[in-house]
C-alpha cells in the first residue's frame, strides 16, 4: 500500500486511514460531519497528494491537450485552469481532469489517482514522438485548503503574494508557501472557496503543518476523504467511478458545458456529435428523500409499480442541508424538477423526489 | 458520549457490538461505544421489526446508517419484541451522544434465554473480544 508524505502527520492527528486507489489516505479525522461543517463555515485542509499529475512539454502541447479532451483549453489564457472530460473514440468517459495552462508549451493536467494508468498511458501514446510527456504524480504533493477563511489561512501561513486579490477563480501561479516553491491554484472540489497547492512530495510536510498552525486562528480542521465526498455531493462535483465512468457520456452525466463540439477535433468527438443530434436518453439528476432512508451508490431507482427506472450513482446524507441527498440516472421522461421516484433501499422502496442542482451553493 | 472503549459490567454483549440488558423480564438491546465509535456520526436508525413479532436470534432487526456506512442490526437472542425505541427515528444522534442508555433500540422478552445464554458475552469477554479485534 501507498503511503504519502503525510501519512505520519495523518497518524499523529488520529485519522482513520483506508484503501484508496492504492493509497492508505485518511477518511476522517474528527469525524465526517464536523470536517464538513468546518469546510463549509471556516476552513479545512486536504491531503490529495494520491491525485496523478501528467505533464506535457514542448511546441505542441496545447494541441495535443486538447486533442485528448473534451473542452477547449486553446480558449483560455496562460495561468488559467479547465475542468474537462478526457472521453474515448466511443465518446464515454474516461476520466475528468483539470487541464492547467501555463503556456501554449507547458501544460499540466491533474487526473482522479484511481486512474492514473490509464490516463497516463492515454496521454503517452499520443505525445509519443510529438511532445514531451512526464508522469510527475510521483514527486508531486497536492492540498486542498477550502472554506470561506481558506484565503486567509493562506495569506497567515505565508504566501509569496497576495492570491485572495491577485488569483481569481479558476487561475493558477508560482510562488513560495511558509518557504516551499508551490504552484498555487484557485481551484477545489467542495463548492467553497479556497486553493490547491502542489509541491514538490517531500515538502508538503512543511506545508500542512504550517497551514494547519496559521489556520488554528480560523478554526481549521484536517479533512478526510469522508467529507471530501459529502461536500462534492451537495456541490454537485461528479466522482468518477460512482457518476460517470466509461459506460458514460458526459451530455447524459450533464456536463454539456465541458464539451465543445465545434472544435476542429478531439477524441470523442464524431460519437459525442451523433449523442447531441439523436438527444440524450437519461439524465444525471439529483434527489431528496422524502421517505426515511438514505440512497447509495448501486441502489435501484424505481418507480410507482417498483419498475426499475435507473441507478442511484452517488447518496448521502448532507450535513449542511439536514436531507439525505443523492445522484442518479434517469430516463429524461422523469428528470423534470419535481418528478416523484423512488429509492431501493435494500427492498424497501423509500420516496424520493428530482431536485435542483447544486444541492448547496454558496453565498459570494 | 462515552470512550470507544468504555464498557459496562452490568449487561451482555454479542461479537457483532451489540449490548443487552436485563430490564424485568425484558432485555433492552443496543450497540456499543465501540460500534458507534466505528459508525461515526449515526444518521438514520431503521428498525423494521414490529412490537408483538418474534425475531431470531442473529437474524437482522433492522439497519443503522452513518454518513458513510450502514450496518445490520441483529438480536442477540430470540424473543419477542415489546418495545422499539420511537425517540431514534427523529433523533438517530441519541446513539452518538448516549449509546448506553438513550440510545437503547428495542426491548425484547427472550423465549430461549436458557439455550442461548451461553452465546452472549460478559464484560471482560467482550473486552478480551476488542482487544482481539485491535490486533
Amino acid at each position: 500500500m501507498l503511503k504519502t508524505s503525510l501519512y505520519g502527520e495523518h497518524t499523529a492527528l488520529g485519522a482513520r486511514l483506508v484503501p484508496f486507489a492504492g493509497f492508505e489516505m485518511p477518511v476522517q479525522y474528527k469525524g465526517i460531519v464536523e470536517e464538513h461543517r468546518a469546510v463549509r463555515e471556516r476552513v479545512g485542509l486536504f491531503d490529495v497528494s494520491h491525485m496523478g499529475e501528467l505533464e506535457l512539454e514542448g511546441p505542441g502541447a496545447l494541441e495535443l491537450v486538447s486533442s485528448l479532451v473534451t473542452n477547449d483549453p486553446t480558449r483560455i489564457a496562460d495561468g488559467q485552469a479547465q475542468y474537462t472530460c478526457c472521453c474515448n473514440e466511443g465518446g464515454t468517459i474516461l476520466d475528468d481532469l483539470i487541464v492547467y495552462r501555463r503556456n501554449p508549451e507547458r501544460m499540466l493536467v491533474v487526473c482522479n489517482a484511481s486512474n492514473r494508468t490509464k490516463i497516463a498511458q492515454h496521454f503517452a501514446r499520443a505525445a509519443d514522438g510529438r511532445v514531451k510527456f512526464r508522469d510527475s504524480s510521483d514527486e508531486t504533493a497536492l492540498l486542498a485548503l477550502q472554506g470561506p477563511r481558506a484565503l486567509e489561512t493562506l495569506a497567515a501561513a505565508g504566501c509569496s503574494f497576495d492570491a485572495a486579490r491577485e488569483l481569481k477563480s479558476f487561475r493558477f501561479q508560482d510562488g513560495h508557501v511558509a518557504g516551499v516553491p508551490c504552484t498555487i491554484a484557485r481551484t477545489g472540489y467542495t463548492g467553497e472557496d479556497g486553493v490547491e497547492l502542489f509541491m514538490p512530495w517531500d515538502s508538503a510536510p512543511t506545508v500542512f503543518l504550517a497551514l494547519l498552525a496559521a489556520g488554528k486562528a480560523f478554526g481549521i480542521e484536517p479533512v478526510g476523504l469522508g467529507a471530501r465526498d459529502t461536500l462534492r455531493l451537495e456541490a454537485r462535483l461528479a466522482l468518477y467511478g460512482n457518476d460517470i465512468d466509461e459506460s458514460t457520456d458526459p451530455l447524459e452525466a450533464g456536463l454539456g458545458w465541458v464539451v465543445k463540439l465545434d472544435k476542429p477535433h478531439f477524441v470523442g468527438k464524431e460519437a459525442l456529435t451523433r449523442v447531441k443530434a439523436e438527444g440524450t436518453r437519461r439524465a444525471l439528476v439529483g434527489f431528496e428523500m422524502v421517505g426515511r432512508g438514505i440512497a447509495r451508490h448501486g441502489y435501484p431507482l424505481v418507480d410507482a409499480t417498483g419498475g426499475t427506472i435507473g441507478l442511484c450513482t452517488s447518496g448521502s446524507p448532507s450535513p449542511t442541508l439536514g436531507k439525505n441527498i443523492g445522484l442518479g440516472y434517469v430516463p429524461v421522461a422523469l428528470s423534470a424538477i419535481g418528478t416523484p421516484l423512488s429509492v431501493d433501499c435494500r427492498g424497501k422502496a423509500v420516496e424520493a423526489v428530482v431536485v435542483e442542482t447544486p444541492f448547496y451553493k454558496r453565498k459570494r | 458520549m462515552g470512550s470507544a472503549s468504555d464498557i459496562k459490567d452490568d449487561r451482555k454483549y454479542t461479537k457483532d457490538h451489540e449490548w443487552a440488558l436485563t430490564e424485568g423480564d425484558e432485555l433492552l438491546v443496543g450497540i456499543t461505544a465501540f460500534a458507534v465509535d466505528q459508525l461515526g456520526d449515526v444518521t438514520l436508525v431503521g428498525i423494521d421489526a414490529k412490537v408483538g413479532a418474534t425475531l431470531e436470534a442473529h437474524k437482522p432487526f433492522g439497519t443503522i446508517e452513518s454518513v458513510k456506512t450502514l450496518s445490520d442490526l441483529f438480536a442477540p437472542v430470540t424473543g419477542v419484541i415489546t418495545r422499539v425505541n420511537t425517540a431514534l427515528e427523529k433523533e438517530p444522534e441519541l446513539v452518538n451522544e448516549d449509546p448506553w442508555k438513550k440510545g437503547w433500540m428495542i426491548a425484547i422478552r427472550p423465549t430461549k434465554l436458557a439455550e442461548e445464554q451461553g452465546s452472549l458475552l460478559d464484560a471482560s469477554a467482550y473486552r478480551a473480544h476488542l482487544a482481539a479485534a485491535a490486533h
